[in-house]
């Protein structure tokens, strides 16, 4: 192997990439982005669905720019690395009715895997459990694995389907920085208080997703195939990556509370940022989340990055996503943060249409799973 | 007798070529080989790792956007 092999080889492993999300997601968080919320896949997209009236939820309208960076970081490292191609036919609708209910268990949880991570590096000790219940919706999915469960094969496509999510990406972008101001005709919603108007500036969001969806493809960086490979074929290449991502943001995090006047760091179940401390439903939401994740073939953050190489299977699960943010928002299915009203401490988590919802969602995924292996599987 | 055996993963996404390759090599005896057909980069690694590790020696060409992995049980 040459030189610049062997160094591209170093540079592009999944320990480098989480490294640059655990030290680059709290400096987003210092540039503006929601506290343990330098990155989360979920929310992001839940913003997104906001800003496009999706639903109405007024504090969580803001179109992203991390997510587009993902998508165009991708695209364009699997375009220098020859990697780019076209694909789709795998299940679509499958895929697309597994991210609404992936989108749901992550809204009751309030997060997806990657913020997770984030937040046990911030202290906030429901991640642990939310993490135990994504683990656990993993197992139950590996089960499936075991019996032969797929989704089928892609088949290569025209390039119109590949370039379509990166397309409507970057006109929804432009349409972000031409028509600014709200009221005006084209201009997407945008919240003015709440965590939709907690932001970094657009350009050095922008950058970060970029540099990360470059190196998250190369790595091939996922947070459930962190968990799934280990388990089902021994192989702890991707769990070492999503280690790196959370000593690294502990250590940024602390780092940070020293040079600045802000805390990143608190170790607490109660009123953390963002996060409700209603224990059964953080793990509910994430067992609901792991096996959607699972069944569909990777953490949301990895369905981006494919999107970005291609894969126009991976983009409808995105879309998919979207969606289930706009119905969870529209019926009050995602979960309330806790609350510190007059200096005591209200509980949050979902309400009982939320509750419903995880449960029906965990129904659909097991149908799924069961009916796409074994003996049930046709074609 | 030697046994030669063709996987056809192409267009599978993860984990599956992974899967078939370890089911694969369970079933090789000594001196058996299979060709797995991949059509993704991802993929070709994952196969190629996994079939390090049980000790096959490994061969690949590539034609056309697909790759032919011949593993050969030792």
């Amino acid at each position: 192997m040459s030189k610049g092999k062997k160094l591209t080889k170093a540079l592009f492993n999944p320990i480098v990439t989480g490294t640059i999300i655990g030290v680059l997601a709290p400096l987003l968080v210092h540039f503006g982005n929601p506290p343990n919320m330098g990155i989360c896949v979920a929310c992001f997209e839940r913003d997104m669905a906001g800003a496009m009236g999706l639903h109405r939820a007024s504090v969580v309208q803001y179109f992203r720019p991390e997510i587009i960076g993902f998508v165009l970081g991708a695209f364009i490292a699997a375009i220098v690395w020859k990697e780019w191609k076209s694909r789709t036919g795998s299940a679509p609708l499958v895929r697309f009715s597994l991210g609404v209910f992936a989108m749901i268990g992550a809204l009751v949880f309030l997060g997806c895997p990657w913020r997770a991570l984030l937040r046990l590096a911030g202290g906030d000790l429901n991640a642990v459990i939310g993490l135990l219940g994504l683990a656990a919706g993993v197992v139950l999915g590996i089960g499936f694995l075991r019996r032969g469960f797929n989704l089928g094969r892609a088949r290569p496509s025209m390039p119109a389907t590949g370039l379509m999510l990166p397309v409507l990406l970057t006109a929804g972008l432009l349409l972000t920085v031409l028509v600014p101001k709200i009221g005006e005709g084209l201009a997407f919603f945008s919240s003015q208080q709440g965590p939709g108007s907690q932001h970094a500036p657009l350009l050095i969001s922008l950058f970060i997703g970029i540099l990360v969806g470059v190196f998250a493809q190369r790595s091939r960086f996922c947070t459930i195939g962190a968990i799934r490979d280990t388990l089902i074929i021994r192989d702890r290449r991707l769990l070492t990556g999503i280690i790196a991502l959370v000593i690294t943001a502990f250590a940024t995090n602390l780092l940070l509370s020293v040079l600045t006047d802000a805390t990143y760091f608190r170790l607490s179940f109660a009123a953390q940022p963002v996060a409700h401390s209603s224990y059964l439903w953080n793990f509910a939401g994430m067992v609901l989340a792991g096996l959607a994740f699972v069944l569909s073939g990777g953490c949301p953050g990895r369905q981006l990055f494919l999107s970005g190489e291609g894969d126009g299977d991976a983009a409808v699960f995105v879309l998919g996503m979207i969606a289930g943010a706009a119905l969870a928002h529209n019926f009050g299915l995602a979960a309330i943060p806790d609350r510190i009203v007059e200096g005591s401490l209200i509980t949050g988590g979902p309400a009982l249409p939320g509750m419903v919802a995880v449960g029906l969602g965990i129904v659909f995924c097991l149908g799924v799973g069961f009916s796409c292996s074994g003996k049930y599987r046709r074609g | 007798m030697m046994m030669m055996m063709e996987v056809d993963a192409r267009g599978f996404s993860c984990p599956q070529p992974a899967l078939m390759t370890s089911r694969a090599i369970e079933t090789l005896k000594s001196d058996d080989e299979v060709v797995i057909l991949l059509d993704s980069e991802t993929a070709v690694e994952n196969c190629t790792r996994i079939a390090e590790k049980s000790g096959c020696y490994i061969s690949a060409c590539k034609e056309g956007g697909i790759t032919r992995l011949r593993l050969k049980k030792p």
